[in-house]
């Protein structure tokens, strides 16, 4: 397949991911907003937008954190490349390129989304934010089902699934990144309702809640949190779920094209750098050096993957 | 005042080619049709078929209207067209192969060499080369306009990239799934089979040095092109690449394109891009969506471009009263679909005779496309007239005038019902070893009322068109 098709691929899958993402933190500012208004929740907005991973590009255009620039900042601002209407757009725009490569079934997700958010945006004065949240999980889960539905097992479907392991991977790593003090055993913030306020808040982020609840049951720790958002495989957003993913789709491609890449090998090494990890050899380490390092290396395999595959400069 | 040929109606009763449509047309309730009309305006937007016929411009992201109606010919109608339109291209082609070459038409004093080799699309580049199978127009679009049973004319040759089979196929499919009962009343001819056609022939054009399964691709000026979708559509029936200009490269004498598993070679390259962006070492050394070197592969056999460089000097409109003589000086025989009358503005004769009937002709400019830049004398105020007729004295050389065609006629689905609306039609005649063309093409209808103008910019739309067997 021609490299600019595959690289169209790959973004499809990390834009669709990434709106899902900003679709999440959405929701997370939803439930602050139910919160009483204390000192302590200023906080919250400015990690979430920490987390969409361009407060700056907000400051510069709103100024101080509020509920409904927040909403308009990440759900329609197309001057935020990560909101959802930014991704939405890209992606169907990168399906439209590569139409070809697509079945019937994927393209129409794409643009049915597209054209829903057109019609979204015609009105979004009277849209819910509930029902944006709602809606943009729908249009991610109707991409992502036609294309395990429909899609053939063939190159183009390892490239997809790459870009969306990668991006949740990283997604997961920022949102526990900018949480990582919460989860920090310190003793004045142990069993305090804010702390566990914010420890499903992170959980929510990453639409984990009921899913950690049914994995561990009993009481929320941290040493439990980092083990079911990094070393448990069961968890769908995992960084080893999600390493694991990349791992095996690389594996396939090696074995489809019948020659191993830099890719292969830089893959093993990010995955052998979370199999050998421990929740103590995490804390020892530091969370937020090891999430630091974490974003780092999956960076650095996704130049590995463009040079050895996307960039078509072999 | 003027009568149209109405394709349909022949005073009260219904022409033969309609027979079985009367019956439809007159038990379908108003409701049903404007729920299909829905229903294939959002299915066409669900597709997203976008798109702009060849250099009409307007908004990329704009739908063509589609009539319902279809509009319907005879095998014995069409056999006449047939043979008509695959005359004019191999004539067009033996024309290009000439001009390249010996130029014996010029010679013979056939055609001023100044209309040849002055034009603006003659490429000096590739005088002195032959492409494969001496074919420069693989794809040629013959628009052809009707005034009567048998009176058919060519208003223009489209020699370069003519762009909208992706709606002649489009519409069928549209119709077949509106009214599949249609089809099993009426014998209709398929059109499907055109993207097998079109592979076909590329593939018969490969160059000399391919010695294997040739390698097809489609050139995209990329997604932003109001044709995109067009490409796309293509490329996904043909089973073939879509490149982009930065998805080749020229090494060695071959052009390669880029692929997750390393260079792959391309033998030939359907481009729908003008040629004076096709190679920016030969041609605008501006261009970002062309392949640096490509021109050089391409003279040394190493890759065949489809449709040649250079075959733009045939489908120009001062070229084009001479096609008739092209059939007769290569071919020897008469031309079956005759030209419309034609008068040069640049001729003396003929400038006296348009400027004293301006308001009885439609004049064009020379080079002009998408029905702009031209004057349709009968629609036109008295001031309208006066304007164009300084523009012309400041450049006669620059306009060709016609008479007004009464353009025939075909029921039109509008909001009060139905109504005639006039129509043209463009079929694509496939060049390659073989000369081929699926039965039918897309019809262009005038949405207005009296509108004689055809064009998607100009408030046209498109119809199916039906080829019924014998």
């Amino acid at each position: 397949m021609l490299s600019r098709t595959a690289d169209n691929l790959y973004w499809i899958a990390r834009y669709m991911e990434r709106a899902e993402t900003a679709a999440r933190l959405l929701e997370v500012g939803a439930r602050i907003a139910l919160l009483p208004s204390a000192q302590g929740y200023r906080n919250d907005w400015d990690s979430l937008l920490r987390a969409s991973g361009n407060a700056a590009g907000y400051a510069a255009k709103y100024g101080a954190p509020a509920e409904k620039a927040i909403e308009s900042w990440l759900f329609f601002d197309r001057d935020n490349p990560n909101s959802v209407a930014s991704c939405i757009t890209a992606a169907r725009e990168n399906g439209r390129i590569v139409r070809t490569a697509l079945t019937g079934q994927v393209w129409d997700a794409l643009n049915t989304a597209f054209q829903e958010l057109r019609q979204l945006e015609a009105r979004r004065a009277s849209c819910e934010l509930s029902r944006l949240t709602d809606w943009t999980m729908k249009q991610a889960a109707m991409v992502r089902g036609s294309i395990d539905a429909t899609l053939l097992r063939n190159d183009g479907f390892n490239f997809l699934n790459i870009g969306y392991y990668l991006e949740r991977g990283d997604s997961t790593a920022r949102l526990m990144d900018v949480k990582y003090y919460v989860l920090l055993p310190q003793l004045e913030y142990v069993g305090s309702g804010l702390d566990n306020d914010q420890w499903s808040m992170l959980l929510r982020a990453l639409g984990a809640h009921r899913a950690f609840h049914w994995a561990y049951g009993g009481e929320i720790t941290a040493a439990k949190i980092a083990h079911f958002l990094i070393l448990n495989p069961q968890s769908p957003r995992a960084l080893i779920t999600c390493v694991a993913g990349m791992a095996n789709h690389l594996g396939r491609l090696a074995k489809y094209y019948g020659r191993e890449t830099p890719a292969q090998p830089a893959v093993q090494d990010l995955l052998k750098m979370i199999e050998t990890a421990t929740v103590e050899t995490i804390f020892d380490e530091g969370l937020h050096e090891f999430l630091t390092r974490f974003v780092g290396e999956a960076a650095r395999l996704g130049a590995v993957i463009h040079d050895s595959y996307l960039s078509g400069d072999m | 005042m003027t009568t149209y040929f109405n394709e349909m109606f022949d005073g009260k009763s219904v022409r033969d080619p309609y027979a079985r449509l009367g019956d439809w047309m007159a038990t379908m309730p108003a409701d049903r049709r404007l729920e299909k009309q829905a229903e294939a305006e959002a299915l066409f937007r669900r597709i997203g078929i976008t798109f702009a016929v060849y250099g009409e411009g307007g908004d990329p992201d704009r739908l063509i209207p589609f009539d319902m109606f279809p509009r319907v010919f005879t095998n014995h109608e069409w056999g006449k067209l047939e043979r008509g339109i695959k005359q004019r291209a191999r004539a067009l082609n033996a024309f290009l192969v000439d001009v390249y070459g010996r130029a014996e038409i010029v010679r013979a004093g056939r055609i001023p060499a100044r209309l040849v080799f002055q034009n603006e699309a003659y490429e000096r580049a590739v005088a002195g080369f032959v492409p494969p199978k001496g074919v420069y127009s693989h794809i040629v679009g013959i628009d052809i306009v009707r005034t009567g049973p048998t009176d058919f004319f060519v208003l223009e040759d489209n020699c370069r990239t003519p762009s909208g089979v992706s709606y002649m196929l489009e519409s069928r499919e549209m119709i077949m799934r509106m009214f599949p009962e249609l089809f099993r009343e009426n014998r209709i001819e398929p059109v499907d089979r055109y993207p097998e056609a079109l592979r076909r022939t590329l593939a018969s054009v490969a160059p000399a040095k391919c010695d294997r399964d040739p390698t097809v691709v489609i050139l995209t000026p990329g997604h932003f092109n109001s044709a995109y979708y067009e490409h796309s559509f293509l490329a996904d029936l043909m089973g073939v690449e879509l490149v982009e200009g930065a998805d080749l490269f020229v090494e060695g004498g071959f052009v390669w394109m880029r692929t997750t598993e390393g260079p792959k070679r391309v033998d030939v390259i359907y481009r729908r891009l003008d040629d004076a962006f096709i190679d920016p070492l030969c041609f605008r050394p501006d261009s970002m969506l062309g392949v640096p070197g490509l021109m050089d592969v391409y003279r040394s056999g190493g890759v065949t471009i489809c449709s040649a460089p250079g075959a733009g000097v045939a489908d120009d409109k001062a070229i084009y009263t001479y096609v008739p003589e092209m059939v007769r000086f290569y071919l020897g025989e008469e031309p079956i679909i005759p030209n419309v009358p034609t008068w040069k503005c640049g001729n003396a004769d003929d400038l006296g005779h348009v400027l004293s009937n301006l308001k009885d002709l439609v004049v064009k400019e020379v080079h002009g496309s998408g029905g702009y830049g031209m004057l349709v004398g009968p629609k036109s105020t008295k001031a309208q007239i006066e304007e164009f007729r300084e523009r012309i004295k400041a450049d006669p050389a620059n306009y060709i005038a016609q008479p007004t065609l009464a353009l025939s006629t075909t029921p039109t689905f509008v909001e009060e019902g139905i109504a005639p609306r006039h129509v043209d039609l463009r079929p694509y005649c496939l060049v390659g070893e073989r000369i081929e063309l699926v039965p039918g093409g897309l019809t262009r209808v005038a949405l207005r009322e009296g509108s004689l103008v055809v064009n998607s910019s100009q408030g046209g739309g498109v119809k199916d068109t039906w080829v019924l067997a014998e």
